[in-house]
């Protein structure tokens, strides 16, 4: 009876420096050989120098339909942004 | 409420969330996964993405007829990174599509059984090496006059794929032109051997990019979404106009008595397609089609012992791992 192998999501780091990025999905049966295919499907052109492999299964997404109540509440909090504040124009570097 | 009431504010509800959806294409946001969308969009693209990773798959086919005769190790290295890349295309494309909610069995289950498609132009066989030349020349010249406007398509996890696919698909090209370049620089053998392979390729490539506009079924939905922003008229016309001085650079004759440059136009007039061949090709009649899925479901086939081996490497690894703990 054949299993199927499990969904992996693939993170790489472009540089040091940079944050991983989400850089698709690939097909494996463990951690390494997620890790090792990840390396070949998507870092064929030196595109990373980190790869991080994460089950699918592992992530929990918020669902857009929600977006409303979870991401509207920060729309009317102009106050934490910069330019909510004034200034006199002879202040420079503020 | 009444069933009927019911039922009514539910297409109510569905009419408007499908209203807010167009509405959102038409400004140019991308949908995701966890997005709600009309069941057409999501069959239509799960039918175009996984026919499109199909081919690539298949695509290896034709060409890894060659890899272990190439003429050079610079031709080998090349090409078999080219049949890598494809590979690789095919995993982002499937990935993509297993976002719509389907599994990875189910589309190779599809592909296997005939029920998915793949592109008519890998049903033909390559005879030659010069047809690696044409193949990467013609074929791949042909997919990214096909591929670049996908990149701005409105699926996100699709656009997201072809724009990697399209970063890596230029080096195809170019590898195929260059081959083409020095058997044309080549003995009159040599020459005639790529004047022969762009006989035997110029018209599937012109018939890959798809059946004629008044013929095509599904152009004008997927304009709509975007997952099409030219009509294969369009996309064949632009190809031939960028081919034809390229094939004035190599020295060769394309194989159509009525192409001709229209001033008025500023296009190429070009001869008529043999429609027939095309969808005789498509139902799978085409001079290959019965090999190509022997190879890949064989391979798929002879591959299932390692698969299952792997898991249970992986499954007992795992259990390793819980036992030592549980030891602690």
């Amino acid at each position: 009876m054949e299993k199927n192998w499990p969904l992996w999501e693939i993170f790489v780091r472009s540089k040091n420096g940079l944050e991983h990025r989400h850089f698709g999905s690939l097909h494996a049966a463990d951690a390494e050989m997620a890790l090792e295919n990840a390396r070949d499907v998507y870092t064929r052109r030196s595109e990373g120098v980190s790869i991080w492999v994460v089950e699918s299964k592992n992530i929990t997404a918020s669902n857009p339909e929600n977006n409303g109540e979870l991401f509207e509440p920060a729309q009317d909090k102009i106050y934490r942004h910069p330019t909510f504040y004034t200034l006199p124009d002879e202040i420079k570097h503020m | 409420m009444s069933e009927a009431q019911l039922k009514n504010t539910g297409t109510e509800r569905s009419r408007s969330l499908e209203e807010i959806f167009e509405q959102r294409i038409a400004n140019d946001e991308k949908i995701e996964p966890k997005d709600w969308m009309p069941e057409k969009y999501r069959k239509t693209h799960i039918r175009q993405i996984s026919q499109h990773a199909h081919s690539e798959i298949v695509g290896m086919l034709p060409e890894g007829n060659w890899i272990t005769r190439a003429p050079s190790l610079r031709r080998k290295v090349a090409l078999l990174a080219k049949v890598q890349d494809e590979a690789g295309h095919g995993l982002y494309l499937y990935s993509a599509c297993e976002t719509l909610g389907i599994s990875r069995d189910e589309l190779y289950d599809q592909l296997h059984s005939g029920k998915a498609k793949y592109s008519s132009i890998f049903n033909y066989p390559t005879v030659t090496w010069a047809d690696m030349g044409a193949i990467g020349w013609l074929v791949d010249g042909a997919a990214i006059i096909n591929q670049v406007p996908l990149c701005n398509t409105s699926y996100g996890p699709y656009a997201r794929a072809m724009i990697r696919v399209c970063k890596e698909e230029s080096f195809h090209q170019r590898q195929g032109f260059e081959i083409m370049m020095s058997l044309c620089n080549g003995t009159e053998v040599q020459k005639q051997m790529a004047q022969d392979a762009l006989n035997r390729w110029w018209w599937p490539s012109l018939m890959m990019l798809g059946p004629t506009d008044s013929e095509s079924v599904h152009t004008e939905q997927s304009m709509k979404w975007k997952l099409k922003r030219k009509t294969n008229d369009e996309l064949r016309q632009q190809f031939i106009d960028q081919t034809v001085p390229q094939a004035d650079i190599l020295g060769l004759t394309i194989p159509d008595p009525d192409l001709k440059w229209n001033e008025e136009t500023g296009h190429y007039d070009f001869g008529e397609i043999d429609w027939e061949e095309f969808w005789q090709v498509v139902k799978g009649h085409g001079p290959c089609n019965k090999e190509r899925m022997n190879a890949r479901v064989g391979a798929w086939e002879r591959g299932t012992w390692v698969r299952d081996a792997a898991m249970a490497y992986a499954e007992k690894q795992q259990d390793k791992k819980v036992n030592s703990a549980k030891a602690v």
